[in-house]
């Protein structure tokens, strides 16, 4: 066993932590402030997911850690061994196998269930200080539903782009009640936002943490005659040619040439070994990497 | 007749020192009230007591709300009166930039109290926004700028385009022509007479410029220390001023 108390941080701050997850959950939508801690890892690498996930966490969970849909990225990696090593937790790359997942920017394409947990990487969770910087006014804006500022933005997006060109971090009402920056997931992902698992989304260096139960309402903003669609690039992964996930585009080679894939590995990989075969793709196990 | 608004007894104090004191009046709808005196005599003190951004000390702001009738602003609960503050009301501050969004078009800037009460439609948003940027002289094809870049002019009539959209029916100005260059300040007051009277509006305007209530104002209040010295009809006020002080103010402006 490590030195560290089990997960990092000490007993006391996880109480803390989960007296504010149990907050989020009672009022969907609505940003609990809590005591951040100091983590032995940067702001900005995702230090409010991690306080949650270790405050959610038992021995018995099984931990998956994505960052951009990819489990093999730096970021992920880390933060995945960081777990295994104050927690001594199992960890994943499936989906389906993970307890609590950790996300920045994604959420997978494989319909989460009700015995899991999504926790959120959150930057700046305050979807209104776009167009108002002061807190105190942010604050009563929530308390008294003023929401007209969110369709400003949308608006100027209009005007600007002929369309919303809002694609990260798209802005949504949970429950009927708050607004709610989703983090920067692709607007493709809000949709998913009503799942079976629960959600929690952490942001250290603003010190917020907020909360989706499960199967709650959440509705994406627009205008009537501008209503939200949960865009994607066009065309198929070209590995495993699905044309219905979230697409990020590679550079392959030094002559510009690109192509289309999933975003989500895990999701990529078990489709292929389900013997989907995209236009660049090669059958499962015989990569030549 | 029921006024639109019914002041009594407001009182506002920084600490040790008096913002406004005792004050009293009525206005009727479709009046124009012009309050006058030096400064730090307690114009936009009052001003700011009457609009709900200041808290009084004591007295009464009763509004003839359009669902209860006369209601006492100062103790009715805040979601109240800031839901008043943007349909109703409207505040024209001295700076433009205190009442714009300057990092917002001049299309979203007029549009926003119209997103703030439940409009959703685009389209008719903006046609609104246009409509409103043509009344105060502001070509279409500027819609999309930001009021940074409008002239100081220009954002001062923007700002009185986002506040008039939704047809508020009491306007509160504070110096709406201070600062400006004076042929823009002429143009600006024009402007403004010309809404007030249009649109039968009743507004309550805070200045130290006598000419600016000469064309604007049907009633006149004059302060001093805190206090309304003098109130009344406006021509009688600056023609015939009764208080010490009125007078003094009528002569020295008219000297310069
Ligand atoms: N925030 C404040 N804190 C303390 N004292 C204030 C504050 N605001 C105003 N005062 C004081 O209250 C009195 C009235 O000020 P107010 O700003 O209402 O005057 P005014 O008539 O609008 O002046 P001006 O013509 O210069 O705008 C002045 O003595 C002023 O110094
Ligand atoms: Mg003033």
């Amino acid at each position: 066993m490590s030195d560290y108390n089990f997960a990092y941080l000490d007993e006391q701050t996880k109480r803390m932590i989960r007296r504010a997850i149990l907050k989020g959950l009672a009022i969907p939508g609505y940003q609990v402030p809590f005591a951040s801690r100091e983590m032995p890892m940067p702001y900005g690498w995702g230090t409010g997911g991690v306080q949650v996930t270790a405050a959610c966490l038992t021995p018995d969970d099984t931990l998956k850690v994505i960052d951009q849909g990819a489990d093999d990225t730096t970021n992920a990696v880390s933060i995945r061994r960081f777990f295994e090593k104050t927690a001594a937790i199992n960890v994943t790359q499936a989906t389906s196998d993970a307890t609590v997942i950790q996300t920045r920017h994604r959420i997978p394409e494989e319909p989460l269930n009700e015995d899991q947990i999504l926790v959120y990487q959150v930057p700046i969770p305050e979807p209104l200080r776009f167009l108002e910087p002061r807190e105190t006014e942010t604050r009563k804006m929530h308390a008294l539903e003023e929401y007209g500022l969110m369709h400003v933005k949308l608006f100027e997006d209009i005007s600007q782009h002929g369309q919303i060109a809002t694609a990260y971090a798209y802005p949504v009402k949970v429950e009927g009640r708050y607004v709610m920056d989703p983090s920067p997931i692709p607007r493709f992902d809000n949709p998913k936002m009503e799942m079976a698992a629960i959600q929690l989304f952490g942001a250290g260096r603003e010190q917020r943490i907020y909360a989706i139960p499960p199967y709650t309402q959440v509705v994406s903003l627009d205008f009537d005659d501008y209503p939200f669609e949960a865009s994607k690039a066009e065309g198929a992964c070209a590995l495993c040619a699905a044309d219905h996930t979230y697409l990020d585009e590679v550079i392959v080679d030094d002559d510009g040439g690109r192509m289309f894939v999933c975003s989500d590995t895990d999701y990529c990989e078990s489709r292929r070994q389900a013997g989907h075969i995209g236009e660049q793709g090669t059958p499962y196990g015989k990569d030549a990497a | 007749m029921t006024p639109l608004l019914d002041v009594q007894n407001l009182s506002k104090n920084y600490g040790q020192r008096i913002g406004c004191k005792d004050v009293s009046f009525d206005l009727y709808p479709g009046e124009v009230m012009g309050i006058v005196g030096e400064s730090g005599s307690g114009k936009s003190t009052l001003l700011n007591c009457l609009a709900g951004h200041l808290e009084p000390d004591h007295g009464k702001v009763l509004f003839d709300t359009k669902t209860d009738g006369l209601k006492d602003t100062v103790t009715m609960s805040e979601p109240e009166r800031r839901m008043l503050g943007r349909t109703d009301w409207a505040f024209v501050h001295q700076h433009a930039r205190d009442g714009l969004r300057m990092g917002v078009s001049a299309g979203g800037n007029v549009g926003e109290r119209l997103m703030a009460v439940g409009a959703r439609h685009y389209g008719n948003i903006r046609a609104q926004a246009a409509d409103w940027l043509g009344r105060v002289e502001i070509r279409e094809d500027r819609i999309d700028d930001r009021p940074t870049a409008f002239s100081g002019g220009m954002q001062q009539r923007l700002q009185i385009a986002r506040n008039l959209v939704t047809g508020p029916r009491l306007v509160f100005m504070d110096e709406p022509t201070g600062g400006l260059d004076v042929s823009v300040q002429a143009r600006l007051l024009d402007m403004i007479r010309e809404l007030v009277r249009d649109l039968e509006l009743s507004a309550i305007i805070v200045t130290h410029d006598l000419a600016v209530v000469r064309l604007l104002a049907d009633r006149l209040m004059v302060m001093k220390d805190g206090h309304v010295v003098e109130t009344g009809l406006t021509d009688q006020v600056l023609d015939d001023p009764q208080h010490s002080y009125s007078q003094l103010l009528v002569s020295s402006v008219l000297q310069v």
